[in-house]
């Protein structure tokens, strides 16, 4: 096995291309799991923790610009106020061991349907930056998962940023497990209101072949609110209009029954979630000032 | 490949290392310091937990390169010589060992623990050694170790 160990992003990009099948490393807290046990014996290690470009995060036109190599540690200690959803998330990773090494980059890279980074991203409309010697791409999010612990990386790529918008309504997220610390999500939920633009995010976990997006739900629940003048108004939200849109995000999910839980539990939860974190969000909703903080 | 780092203030080197190899098992079959456990190798238990440039890790996790050139501290690294750091004197006290594979691991975590927040609340103890299994003790006494740690590291507050 060899272990290339770049220290910029250029050499780290021109060893992927001269190695495509060398796996990337970050925080080693899925990589490490697989070769600790033997299930996997890539040809090449690609060490990217000494690559700075990638462990910065900076405001850049309007987003924040969160490098793929930036631990979720750091993504609770200096991004919680701009992007609380993703903060939210990343206190459910593992231990404060685990949450000092992972990384969201690395999430996106393993692609579990159950990476707990992924439900806010989506609700969050973010954005992946990859790039290769050939250049860089941006991939919305809900494009980048292909199937079950696969993405749209090509051989020679690496995730280099994740582009995301500071929120400007509440965010919200759920995740079911046995325990409160080191637990795979049994499924999981991130919501994201966007009051700017009158739309609402979601973002399902642990509940379909790769997380994904409820679509139905979102543009139900936009619309209501919209019908209702309730983003202006920041009236009550009906009751009713919770549990339907509980029970289209349950709609959007497709599971399976696993070791960690069956497919109607999955339905059940994501539908108990997605009502209590709306109604968590709209709370929030009423009683922030204007630009949405609460 | 030829490894180099700093482990307890130390420049050490290993040889022969392969690639996908941890940092613990360096530490451990490599370089002669059991005190990191190795149990779950999955980052799980947290009995591996070492400081890796002052971060507490799961050694276990970290690929033997990615140690290189960097510093290390383990449970071997807390005490002064013969005189034991204050955390690891509480657990003593406290009776917060029983089999012991546990302990280094929690001694780690609670000395990273108590250096960022002097009176931490017991909410605070759980959140912070949640990585941390112990299937001995039922936490009772750990937490009563990390309460006696830090009532005797705790620097007393200023007078008016």
């Amino acid at each position: 096995m060899k272990f290339l160990q770049p220290t910029t992003l250029d050499e780290a990009l021109a060893a992927k291309a001269e190695h495509p099948h060398a796996l990337p490393i970050a925080g080693g807290t899925d990589v490490m799991v697989e070769l600790n046990f033997d299930k996997h014996r890539p040809a090449a290690l690609l060490d990217l923790n000494r690559v700075d470009e990638l462990a910065q995060w900076a405001p850049e036109d309007g987003h924040i610009r969160l490098g793929a190599g930036v631990s979720y540690t750091r993504v609770i200690d200096e991004l919680a106020d701009r992007l609380p959803g993703l903060a939210m998330a990343a206190r459910t990773v593992g231990s404060p061991q685990i949450r000092n090494r992972g990384t969201v980059g690395g999430n996106l890279g393993a692609a579990s349907p159950a990476g707990d980074s992924h439900p806010a991203l989506l609700a969050a409309d973010a954005v992946v930056e990859v790039a290769s010697v050939r250049g860089t791409r941006q991939i919305r999010v809900t494009d980048f998962f292909t199937g079950v612990k696969r993405n749209a990386l090509d051989r020679d790529e690496l995730i280099t940023a994740i582009l995301i918008a500071p929120s400007t309504g509440p965010q919200q997220f759920c995740k079911i497990g046995t325990r409160n610390a080191m637990v795979i999500a049994v499924s999981a939920f991130g919501l994201a209101l966007h009051p700017e633009r009158r739309r609402v995010g979601t973002g399902i976990g642990s509940a379909a072949p790769t997380p994904r997006r409820a679509h139905g739900a979102e543009d139900f629940l936009s619309a209501a609110l919209d019908d209702e003048g309730l983003w202006d108004s920041r009236a009550e939200l009906p009751e009713t209009l919770a549990t339907e849109f509980g029970g289209r995000v349950r709609d959007a999910a497709s599971p399976i029954d696993d070791v960690r839980g069956s497919a109607a539990y999955r339905l059940h939860s994501l539908a108990v979630m997605a009502r209590r974190a709306l109604a968590w969000a709209w709370h929030d909703y009423r009683t922030s000032t204007s630009d949405g903080r609460a | 490949m030829r490894i180099q780092m700093t482990v307890n203030g130390v420049d050490r080197t290993a040889d022969d290392v392969w690639e996908g190899e941890s940092l613990l098992y360096v530490l451990r079959e490599r370089m002669g310091l059991p005190g990191s456990k190795n149990a779950c190798e999955q980052g799980e238990c947290g009995s591996c937990t070492v400081y890796l440039d002052e971060v507490p890790v799961c050694s276990c996790l970290v690929a033997a390169g990615q140690g290189r050139g960097r510093d290390v501290r383990t449970v071997e690294g807390l005490a002064d010589g013969p005189d034991l750091h204050p955390v690891q004197q509480a657990f003593v006290e406290a009776g917060a060992v029983q089999c012991g594979f546990c302990t280094p691991g929690l001694l780690v975590q609670t000395h990273a623990l108590l250096a960022t927040s002097q009176r931490p609340s017991d909410a605070e103890i759980r959140e912070a050694l949640a990585g941390n299994l112990c299937r001995c003790t039922g936490y009772e006494k750990i937490l009563d170790a990390v309460r006696l740690a830090a009532d005797r590291m705790a620097v007393p507050e200023a007078g008016p």
